[in-house]
């Protein structure tokens, strides 16, 4: 065990992900997993891995990571501001979606997301992970997963795989969806809410608050009027759904959502929109639009298929 | 009996039992529970994530990749899940519960709103034969019925951002035990020691759907030095 990145720094939110944790839910065990798939998909294919293999998922700030050990090749995907610092401590500025060689006594610095919030660091070969009920993601209100279900804490060593047989340079280009038009499908209790906030829904802002992390997207704006009951019974939870409770400030349920809610659901955002939504940092202003089953399954096509052309 | 299937976005769908909450209907949720379940180990269907129950729907989710709600729909349909057994357990687990002011945080409330005072509701909820509906929210959180109708109450307008481990609230006719700390909006009326949830055992949850549960006050001073092993 001596290939490790040794954490000088471990970011806001740094945790492990894959896809996700899944046949659980019953027993109140939420998906998890990487929360913009295409970012985590192409990390993956920079280097060279399944593209199910574990990566470094960070939210805003990332981590200040020193390699110790062989030299091994990275990659960092994403909106992302990072330097590498070599052994004499000059500084090169990072290029994301170009994977590269990092060598030993190098550190890696990911000082921000630009204008996003989610990257990814992958390492070909993959880090030392040991999956939890099939899966390697963290679930760190649970703490489920890897790195005893904990975000990376300063000083502590994290392992990865022997990698010196790659060194292919992978490079892609890939254009981040800035517009703020969510797609979404009317919800379960979408009937619930005024014909007047049943409007104003579609055609007003929401501002994505602060309070805003893997669970869930707190938005504010225009009050959404319940005109049947603001408590519903208790059912199970799809990522992805907009549930509004009795203050009538919509919230979004993401990749780590509670399995059951109580609140009743506006709409659901479509699969294919999922990876931009959760880019919105607070105070990114959304509007949603209005879809179908058939629009939705026929954008879910085309997402594969340039997610695929990598 | 199932009454409506319908899509929850492009990668779900519901199976709604109707609006009866009881244990006549959350039998029936669970029969066709284990259904897909049997029907996911046997491979008879594909791309199935997560089947989730609750009190009177069964929600499943899955990989549009690998399939789309028109056949998962008419899979359901022309299958006869009713034949499907239900296992009723008979556990009955003993929850040791503290009403102290300091863990009851909606006891207030609940006595303007129901008329009651701080000891008859307690020995009311303590006096409840409970049922587990189903389990979920955060990992192994029991839903338990029913309360009598004198308590029922409705949840918080604004969900508290933090709940602590291990506090009860009610809400209706209906009694959870948060077992990690997380939001909520639920009226919370004491706090339990026991750890109802461990990813490291077989089976994580401690309780399972058609478990019995009753709760027993325990003082403070007990409270705190209580040990979880003892239990297990």
């Amino acid at each position: 065990m001596k290939n490790y990145f040794k954490i000088l720094r471990p970011g806001i939110n740094s945790t492990f992900q894959d896809t996700g944790r899944f046949g659980l839910q019953h027993l109140g065990i939420a998906p998890s997993g990487c929360m913009d798939k295409s970012l985590f998909f192409l990390a993956n294919k920079l280097v060279g891995n399944e593209i199910s293999e574990g990566a470094l998922e960070f939210a805003y700030q990332g981590p200040l990571l020193e390699l110790v050990g062989e030299s091994a090749l990275v990659a960092v995907s994403g909106k992302v501001n990072f330097n590498i610092i070599n052994n004499n401590g000059e500084i090169k500025q990072g290029i994301p979606y170009e994977s590269f060689i990092l060598s030993s006594g190098e550190s890696l610095d990911i000082l921000s997301t630009i204008d996003s919030v989610y990257g990814y660091l992958s390492i070909f070969g993959g880090f030392k992970l040991e999956k939890t009920k099939g899966s390697i993601s963290t679930l760190v209100r649970a703490k489920i997963g890897s790195n005893n279900g904990e975000k990376l804490r300063l000083d502590e060593k994290i392992f990865f795989n022997k990698s010196s047989q790659n060194s292919k340079i992978n490079k892609f280009k890939f254009d981040f969806e800035n517009d703020t038009t969510i797609r979404v499908m009317k919800g379960l209790q979408y009937d619930y809410f005024s014909k007047k906030s049943q409007g104003d829904f579609f055609s007003k802002e929401y501002e994505v608050t602060k309070l805003t992390d893997r669970m869930g997207m707190r938005l504010e704006g225009k009050k959404l009027e319940n005109m049947k009951s603001k408590n519903i019974k208790s059912e199970g939870i799809t990522k992805g759904s907009i549930q509004v409770p009795g203050d009538g400030q919509p919230i979004i349920l993401l990749s780590d959502h509670p399995t059951i809610g109580g609140y009743p659901k506006i709409a659901n955002v479509i699969t294919a929109d999922y990876d931009k939504l959760v880019q919105k940092t607070p105070g990114s202003k959304l509007k949603f639009k209005l879809t179908d089953l058939s629009v939705a399954e026929s954008a879910f096509k085309d997402y594969i298929k340039k997610l695929n052309f990598f | 009996m199932l009454k409506k299937i319908s899509n929850i976005g492009d990668c779900g769908i519901t199976c709604d039992f109707g609006d009866e909450v009881n244990k006549k209907t959350n039998k029936e949720v669970i029969k066709l529970f284990n259904f897909i379940d049997e029907s996911v180990k046997n491979k008879k269907i594909r791309g199935i994530l997560n089947y989730t129950p609750s009190y009177n729907k069964l929600i499943i989710n899955f990989d549009l990749e690998q399939v789309k709600s028109k056949e998962l729909i008419e899979f359901i349909k022309s299958n006869d899940y009713s034949k499907t057994i239900f296992s009723e357990q008979s556990k009955i687990l003993e929850i040791p519960i503290c009403y102290d002011e300091e863990f009851a945080l909606d006891i207030k409330r609940l006595e303007e709103k129901t008329k009651l005072n701080f000891n008859e509701i307690v020995k009311e909820h303590q006096n409840t034969d409970f049922f587990v509906y189903m389990i979920g929210f955060v990992p192994g959180q029991p839903f338990l019925g029913d309360l009598k109708n004198n308590l029922y109450h409705d949840r918080l307008d604004t969900p508290r951002v933090k709940i602590n481990k291990g506090s009860v609230g009610i809400v209706e006719k209906f009694c959870t035990i948060y077992t990690f700390e997380s939001p909520g909006g639920w009226n919370i009326i004491g706090k339990t020691p026991l750890d109802l949830f461990n990813i490291k055992n077989k089976e994580s949850s401690l309780l399972s759907p058609g478990d019995s549960v009753k709760f027993k006050s325990v003082k403070k001073k007990d409270f705190l030095t209580f040990k979880n092993e003892e239990l297990f």
